[in-house]
């Protein structure tokens, strides 16, 4: 039998090369099996070793083309998913890109997503009242006159913008009439705003045509009154025992700065403004993230790691590249593998243009000329040390 | 917007412990892994987690990443200037 604290350094002491979470496993393992079986020392130490070459005859080889096995793994999968760009899915009344257009979107590492959302969490004081969570929500949503508007007319004898609003839709955004006219009168200084019961009157000072009105009209009409820029509608929706405040558009830059919300959970799917704000790592967390989400989603299950090894090779340079013929191939050094991918003639005039050399290095470049491809057992080269002179 | 404390990015879930190494620990990565340090995969100096540690281009960030399949396991890039 041998104690608990002894496994615990055997295991430190000749497990050393095996990652955290396989050595925990395997510690715990072992302190179950000496309670039944009671074990020697020298058995424990049996196993271990055991265990490490198993470890060890797991790990990826040297020259194993792991992005080839990568790109298959995920493209597999990927033939089955809906190729329906919209679906109305998790959230509802918020459109979300799915499947596989939202795979490319993020392996393209687009600027701007076609549906950004963000996932807002709240701190421990509004999380659990949904009047609370409401509260926080105006703070975020963005609204114009076009939505608390009944109806808008032009009226071209008095030259005036009249725009009506719904009390309602007042009321519920939160602001008050004068509160909108304090808003309009900052930010437009070309024109008088005129306030009676729910009537908003824009009177431009000086008008001579009408297009004059129409333009001043139109800027009135979709200045942000309240709210970030580039959010729209929000949607609250109960997960377990929270409220959490779903946004359509994203602006993640400025929603951490808002009271109320728990900004160490609070998320945005633009993977770009994950990186500027955050940074690359987190980004890399984003991308790995995104994409087992969208393939769970599909119903399809593939190795995180390969997934890593995608979101390791976008992040290498400290930026969210693309892969593809602006990012990572595209970055490639050998022409030939450029022009074996896309836009060949554009290579191979440029290469000439600069007397690019190719020193064959690569897999492309020597599939490509017919040589044994560095790849697996052709990785290996034989290196001789000859004597320059012969010894006497 | 002062008197309320800018959030502090190392707090959020997404971004793992980062570090930045000694010359000595710098030296020791090198030879552990028989590289050069420029062949480390790379991080901007204007990025947010660089900014935070007030980290100089050709310093070495050592970031505890958490994984799925290994735990915990260590990840280095250094540091460029734009």
């Amino acid at each position: 039998m041998v104690s608990a604290s002894t496994i615990k350094s055997l295991v430190e002491k000749k497990a050393s090369s095996l990652p955290e979470k396989t050595k925990q496993e395997l510690y715990e393992r072992l302190i179950k099996f000496n309670e039944k079986y009671k074990l020697k020392k020298a058995e424990i130490e049996a196993i271990i070793q055991e265990i490490v070459q198993e470890y060890e005859k797991s790990i990826v080889e040297p020259g194993e083309a792991i992005g080839t096995v990568a790109a298959q793994s995920i493209g597999e999968p990927s033939t089955q998913m809906t190729l329906n760009t919209f679906h109305y899915a998790g959230v509802a009344e918020i459109n979300v890109t799915l499947g596989l257009p939202r795979i490319i979107e993020i392996v393209d590492a687009r600027k701007n997503p076609s549906t950004p959302i963000m996932t807002v969490y709240l701190d421990e004081e509004h999380k659990y009242d949904r009047e609370k969570a409401l509260e926080v929500a105006r703070r975020i949503e963005g609204t114009t006159l076009v939505n608390l508007a009944q109806s808008m007319t032009m009226d071209i004898i008095n030259m005036e913008f009249v725009v009506e609003i719904d009390p309602e839709r007042l009321e519920k955004s939160g602001l008050t009439m004068e509160k909108i006219k304090k808003k309009l009168e900052t930010s437009f200084k070309t024109a008088a705003f005129e306030v009676e019961g729910y009537t908003l009157r824009v009177r431009p000072k000086k008008v001579e045509k009408i297009s004059d009105l129409r333009r001043i009209a139109e800027k009135v009409k979709s200045h942000r009154l309240k709210g970030l820029s580039g959010v729209g509608k929000t949607v609250i929706r109960k997960e377990g025992d929270e409220y959490v405040i779903y946004t359509e558009g994203s602006n993640f830059k400025q929603v951490l700065k808002v009271p109320g919300i728990d900004p160490k959970r609070t998320r945005t799917n633009n993977i770009r403004e994950i990186a500027d704000v955050l940074g690359i790592e987190a980004a890399r967390n984003a991308i790995i993230e995104e994409i087992t989400k969208t393939m769970q989603e599909q119903g399809l299950e593939v190795d995180v790691r390969h997934i890593m090894l995608v979101a390791d090779m976008m992040t290498l340079d400290g930026e969210v590249k693309p892969i593809g013929r602006h990012g990572i191939v595209g970055e490639k050094a050998s022409v030939l593998a450029r022009a074996a991918f896309e836009i060949t003639v554009q290579h191979l005039f440029e290469a000439a243009e600069r007397g690019e050399s190719d020193p064959l290095n690569g897999v492309v470049e020597n599939v490509l000329i017919g040589q044994p491809v560095p790849v697996g057992t052709g990785i290996v080269r034989l290196t001789m040390k000859l004597p320059i002179k012969p010894k006497e | 917007m002062t008197a309320k404390k800018e959030f502090a990015i190392f707090d959020h879930e997404l971004v793992p412990e980062h570090r930045v190494l000694s010359e000595e620990e710098k030296a020791e990565l090198v030879k552990k892994y028989k590289i050069k340090l420029s062949q480390l995969p790379q991080i901007k100096a204007d990025d947010p987690a660089v900014q935070a540690l007030d980290a100089k281009p050709g310093d070495v960030i050592e970031i505890k990443r958490k994984s799925p399949t290994a735990g915990v396991y260590y990840y280095y890039r250094i540091v460029v200037g734009d």
